[in-house]
């Protein structure tokens, strides 16, 4: 029983990061149609934009809360200017085009990332140099997450896995929220349905465009940061794996959809921790996968999603 | 429009490039398989394929670091048959199938004497076919998987490494945890990789064979960052130790999940947990863990401290034992050439071959009838977050 719990623990920490990625991809291709392959380095960018801040702030001496916070808030910040740029500068000039030069540009995109991050340091200082280089580095704790003694016996839960859950809850309920109660999340949902008929109401489409873009980056900065507080060895390839399963997660529940990008987060993570915990752990992303291709066949706009109506 | 024809344009350049390029290699092979005297009037070009970029990129900079150490000294005592020597270095991503291109590209068109590398078994699997069609010595600093000189059951005759092999590594680890009271071990191992998998096989072969047993066996794969799924399944079966034949950086993250899981045996493994990023990343959380390796920096043989001295004085680090090996593995290449009638790929294969009781830094060598250096291993312990000597198992 208490491994089956602590798989549940272990299975809802990695999906909730799932989602957080997930809801990037989603939220992109419902208003633009475009899946952005680079959503994965975003991610990876996340994570060396809270090192670098944890470093400039020398959070590895005395990590505090204030500390934390502005490692969260910087990553999410610097998160947020690239893709707002890579929007601006890869995709608007080709925004008509046919839709597959937008997706070779998103990998074109990635590939720029992961390669430019792995030259080897120009300034900064040897422990923390820019672009960082290829080996993997050590992502200073922004705070201490000793174990603290629950009385849960053999059941290990981190203090980070619990503020990881809800962070991410947090940020998805606002996002909900967002979506659904605000004048922008009402002219995003408005762009999604009908670019061309919402720019026509008046709706500054390109500016929708900007700041779906924006939410998605400071997602995944959020993610990033919560997945190297407990796992701290980041490298500039890290989005890739992540990157992909956010994708599936995000076609599992419904692309375009975005509850249904958490809800597929969630059981893709879960589905991973049971098959490698019960099943063969050489299976785990296979099985994964299979999952994904039965729940097409049967419904092919994936969980939530619709072929039609409210696509956000 | 403009988009297809440019797209045509690239293909047509792209398909005369390809065109040209072969008509260039065509005569290559041929002319590489007759025997010539020197290929360069006045210089001896060596080839290194290594992972300089990548998830185990340590391994390749310490290996290339130590490589051209050995050349600048070698070049200061005058090169080899009064010939300077030049190193010219590929990146392989850690990937095998980039390693295959660039030992190609070496082989081809710079037109090596000798090749160096790789250092991880699956790259150098993919490397030592190309090495023996073009007849050019390939000498493996740090592969420790056996098929990496063979094909099928008879040796590559151009394929060495100054390394022991995984039988003997496994074995090591295998007798250390008998010694050790061990009786239960749960194997995690990384199922994409040729070293790992190898290794798992040779350990749990001989700790069965000592009488004892594996409760269970995980996998995970390159690049993964959670393996709590593994530790937890691997938890309930309640191991004394787990054997975990991985590279540094998931070893890493493997020893702190599986002290956030209230895992608090040890952890075992091979020479791929050397490199300074496993203390870094680890922060103690593999303290009481053990992994077999090459060398040890405690070792007071003036050899071993020299080395050190003088690699600290380059790099202004302590080397690995990548960095050992790397530079064994040049010193032997330069011992055979100066050995060798001429600088031929076969000349210098059937020297290699013949080497005997060579002092190299990691301890004296000697080729086999396989190819592979016998050799000690050494057993190191995590004490403080440092590697700390704990004992010698002789072959």
């Amino acid at each position: 029983m208490t491994e089956f719990l602590q798989h549940l623990v272990n299975g809802v920490s990695v999906g909730t990061i799932y989602a957080l990625i997930a809801l990037g991809y989603t939220m992109v291709y419902g208003v633009l149609k475009l899946i952005n392959f680079a959503h994965g380095d975003v991610y990876m960018v996340g994570a060396f934009s809270g090192f670098y801040i944890s470093h400039a702030l020398g959070v590895e001496k005395e990590p505090t809360l204030a500390k934390a916070l502005a490692v969260f808030v910087g990553s999410m910040m610097i998160c947020g200017v690239l893709v707002f740029l890579m929007e601006r500068f890869a995709y608007r000039p080709l925004r008509h085009r046919a839709r597959l030069t937008a997706l070779i540009t998103a990998i074109g995109v990635s590939l720029f990332l992961e390669y430019f991050m792995q030259l080897s340091g120009w300034f900064g200082p040897a422990s923390a140099p820019f672009p960082p280089g290829p080996t993997p580095r050590f992502f200073p704790q922004p705070m201490s997450f000793e174990t603290p003694d629950l009385p849960l016996g053999e059941l290990s839960i981190q203090k980070v896995d619990v503020i990881s859950f809800l962070v991410a809850v947090g940020f998805m309920l606002a996002l909900q929220w967002v979506v659904y109660r605000t004048r922008f999340g009402t002219s995003m949902r408005a762009v999604s349905f009908d670019s061309q008929v919402a720019g026509l109401m008046g709706i500054n489409v390109n500016r929708i465009i900007s700041g779906t873009f924006i939410i998605g980056g400071v997602l995944a900065a959020v993610a990033a940061i919560l997945v190297a507080s407990s796992r701290p060895s980041i490298n500039p390839l890290m989005g890739l794996m992540p990157g992909i399963k956010a994708f599936v997660a995000a076609v599992f529940g419904g692309i375009g959809n975005v509850p249904g990008a958490m809800v597929g987060g969630l059981v893709l993570g879960l589905a991973e921790e049971y098959v490698a915990g019960y099943l063969l752990s050489s299976y785990r992303d296979g099985i994964a996968f299979a999952l994904l291709i039965v729940v097409l066949l049967v419904k092919p706009a994936g969980l939530f999603g619709t072929f039609r109506p409210e696509k956000v | 429009m403009r988009f297809s024809r440019a797209v045509a344009v690239a293909t047509l350049a792209f398909a005369v490039a390809a065109c040209t390029e072969e008509k260039k290699e065509a005569p290559k092979p041929a002319a590489a398989a007759a025997p010539a005297p020197a290929p360069a009037p006045d210089k001896i070009i060596i080839g290194h394929v290594g992972s300089m970029t990548g998830e185990q990129a340590t391994f390749g900079v310490s290996t290339d670091n130590a490589i051209k150490l050995a050349i600048a000294e070698q070049n200061k005592k005058g090169g080899i048959k009064g010939k300077q020597i030049e190193l010219k270095t590929l990146d392989d991503q850690g990937k095998p199938e980039e390693a295959a291109v660039a030992a190609t590209r070496l082989i081809t068109q710079d037109k090596i004497t000798l090749l160096l590398g790789e250092v991880a078994s699956s790259r150098s699997l993919a490397m030592a076919p190309i090495a023996d069609a073009n007849k050019v010595p390939m000498i493996s600093p740090t592969s420790t998987n056996p098929r990496v000189t063979k094909d099928g059951a008879n040796t590559r005759p151009f394929v060495f490494r100054v390394c022991f092999i995984d039988p003997f590594q496994g074995t090591v680890m295998a007798k250390f945890a008998t010694e050790k009271k061990i009786k239960n071990v749960a194997i995690l191992k990384d199922v994409g990789n040729d070293y790992s998998v190898g290794l798992a096989d040779f350990f749990q072969k001989k700790f069965v064979e000592l009488g004892g047993k594996i409760v269970a066996e995980q996998s995970y794969k390159d690049g993964d960052q959670d393996f709590k799924a593994q530790l937890t399944a691997i938890k309930g079966k309640k191991p004394d130790a787990i054997y975990v034949p991985g590279y540094y950086g998931a070893v890493a993250l493997i020893g702190r999940q599986a002290k956030e899981l209230g895992l608090k045996v040890p952890l075992m493994g091979g020479d791929g947990w050397d490199s300074a990023k496993l203390f870094e990343v680890a922060k103690g959380a593999l303290d009481g863990s053990y992994f077999s390796n090459h060398y040890t920096d405690e070792d007071p043989s003036p050899v071993v401290q020299e080395f050190i001295a003088k690699y600290k004085a380059a790099y202004g680090s302590v080397p690995d034992a990548l960095a050992v090996l790397g530079y064994d593995a040049a010193n032997v290449a330069f011992d055979a050439m100066s050995r060798a009638k001429d600088l031929s790929g076969p000349e210098i294969a059937a020297a290699l071959a013949a080497t005997k009781d060579f002092k190299a830094v990691s301890g004296v060598i000697n080729i086999d009838a396989d190819h592979n250096a016998v050799k000690s291993a050494v057993v190191l312990g995590i004490e403080k977050n440092k590697a700390k000597y704990a004992a010698t198992v002789n072959p």
